[in-house]
């Protein structure tokens, strides 16, 4: 959108502002987790809460939590959530600037006070996985990236802004909702899209407020990486820096930014929304991190839990393309009522763990609405990216542990 | 297709909104006999038409979930007509979220505005709702 006579729209975001994923990696092999596998990943079940009203350890007063909602991912680091490295190596060094609390309601703040540390249901989740010599594509790159040993063991998981997020969609999806017409002549055909001028006081405020909710996410996933590192050494009994559980990079895939890019020729600065769609920017871009901008931002996809995930890196070609973005994750090939009717969630996990994933999930329900055969064949779907020129496959990870909402 | 879509119907408008929100509830909850009404609550709302009352009121109840981990399975509500449009009295009764007592399915987010229709026809009161989970 062009800034100034572009709009801003929260449905054209997604209500749960800054889903993403992060994704750590280890030194240990998968022939060294397999015997303490389940252990690990009850474990990481119990201290990483997922599922409906879950509360995380985090127990924030409203003026931290609005501390949290301007430094993000820093707040945490200087808690002791973390290592300082982390914040390098997530988007927006975990914490966009312009957030404004005075922008959020009470309300927002009031449902996400509690949830900092938390996956969610739904398709969130936290997944060990192994990163199979064979699965390698491009190993250059996937050394800079930090895999560089056969087998080696990482942990991938994607949640977001919980409560906070979607309540400042909602919030503000009302106020555009009152002022889009009446005040603005903005016609839409569907009301979710509903939005403002960026340039307009509702669009400034909702910006604002949106960058609170990212960098709340930001949080939630940099309290969550230092859970599962704490989880990773009370299993294994050694330090995670002796572990080697170093951040590769977190992605954010529902938000709007202001960027520069190649329109019509010209470089402009322009505001990206991305919903359900990860940044994927190629080498060279300021905003990859120093030690990866050689080779490109890291881009995270997640398959489904029963066939893997994948990194991969940004690329030259996908700037021009589609302003450095690609997919964020497989798609869904039925939805969760027919997924329901179609396979049974305690079965599934017999036969997930028959093939050497133990999956933990607080409800079976919602394990049978995530099944391998709901989503789309993440090969297909990560080659197609690839043939696109939208984004570079770096390597492939397969299950063996999941946790879910 | 992530998301959850249902429809309701009724005879009244207060009927309407009760059985839109044990709708919501139990998407997030298998069995809503297994909510115990330990704990009441009143909700007091002011739309200017029934679209909008409808989604504040199961709106109230998503933020009640989070921001007090209530679920609730049964509700007294009333409508009626007032000066601008409608008034909602309700109390809920239901009690704390609780993993080892509730069967929870998924998380409801939102109500999103994705093909949200409240209509009135001679029969009664229709409402399509798609749920952000």
């Amino acid at each position: 959108m062009d800034l100034e006579e572009g709009v801003i729209s929260p449905g054209g975001i997604g209500f749960d502002i800054n889903c993403g994923m992060r994704l750590v990696t280890t030194n240990l092999t998968e022939k060294e987790v397999r015997p303490k596998l389940k252990e690990l990943v009850d474990l990481l079940f119990k201290t990483v809460p997922a599922g409906v009203g879950s509360s995380g350890i985090i127990k924030a007063t409203p003026a931290q939590f609005r501390d949290i909602s301007v430094d993000g991912a820093k707040w945490c680091i200087d808690q002791g959530y973390g290592w300082k490295e982390d914040l390098e190596r997530t988007e927006e060094d975990g914490a966009i600037k312009g957030a404004d609390p005075a922008k959020v309601s009470d309300r927002a703040i009031k449902r996400g006070l509690t949830q900092v540390g938390t996956l969610g249901s739904g398709n969130h989740y936290l997944e060990i996985q192994v990163a199979r010599e064979e699965n390698v594509a491009d190993k250059k790159v996937a050394q800079v990236f930090g895999i560089t040993e056969p087998d080696q063991v990482v942990v991938m998981f994607h949640c977001g802004s919980r409560g906070f997020g979607h309540q400042v969609a909602s919030d503000y999806l009302q106020t555009f909702l009152n002022v889009m017409e009446s005040k603005y002549g903005i016609r839409i055909l569907d009301r979710e899209l509903a939005c403002a001028p960026f340039n307009s006081k509702e669009g400034q405020d909702y910006f604002a407020a949106m960058k609170c909710a990212i960098n709340m996410s930001f949080a939630n996933r940099q309290v969550i990486l230092h859970r599962i590192r704490e989880a990773f050494e009370k299993v294994f009994k050694r330090d995670s820096e002796d572990m080697e559980m170093r951040q590769v990079y977190d992605v954010a895939h529902n938000t709007a930014k202001i960027e520069e890019h190649h329109v019509n020729g010209k470089r402009r600065k322009v505001l990206v929304h991305r919903k359900g769609a990860t940044r994927a920017f190629g080498p060279g871009r300021e905003e990859v991190p120093q030690l990866y901008r050689k080779v490109g931002q890291p881009v995270i996809i997640g398959g489904s839990m029963e066939t893997g995930s994948y990194l991969l890196v940004g690329t030259k070609e996908g700037m021009d393309l589609a302003f450095g973005t690609t997919a964020h994750g497989s798609g869904r090939t039925m939805s969760r009522t027919k997924a329901k009717k179609m396979f049974r969630g305690d079965r599934l996990q017999k036969e997930m763990e028959q093939r050497g994933i133990y999956v933990k999930s607080v409800s079976f329900s919602g394990l049978a609405e995530e099944a391998g055969p709901a989503y789309k064949d993440i090969d297909e779907v990560i080659e197609t990216t690839h043939q696109a020129g939208l984004s570079s496959k770096v390597v492939k990870f397969v299950p063996i542990g999941n946790v879910k909402g | 297709m992530a998301d959850v879509a249902f429809e309701a119907t009724a005879k009244t408008l207060a009927q309407l909104c009760e059985q839109a929100a044990l709708a919501v509830t139990n998407t997030m909850v298998k069995d809503l006999k297994s909510i115990k009404h330990r704990v009441s609550k009143e909700i007091s709302l002011k739309a200017p038409d029934a679209e909008k009352l409808l989604f504040s009121f199961l709106e109230e109840l998503i933020y009640l979930k989070d921001a007090e981990l209530l679920l609730f399975s049964k509700f007294e509500i009333g409508v009626k007509e007032a000066k601008g449009g409608f008034e909602l009295a309700a109390m809920c009764y239901g009690e704390k979220l609780d993993m080892k007592k509730h069967e929870l399915l998924v998380d409801v987010k939102a109500v999103t505005m994705h093909h949200y229709e409240v209509k009135q026809s001679k029969s009664g009161w229709f409402a399509r709702i798609i749920l952000d989970i």
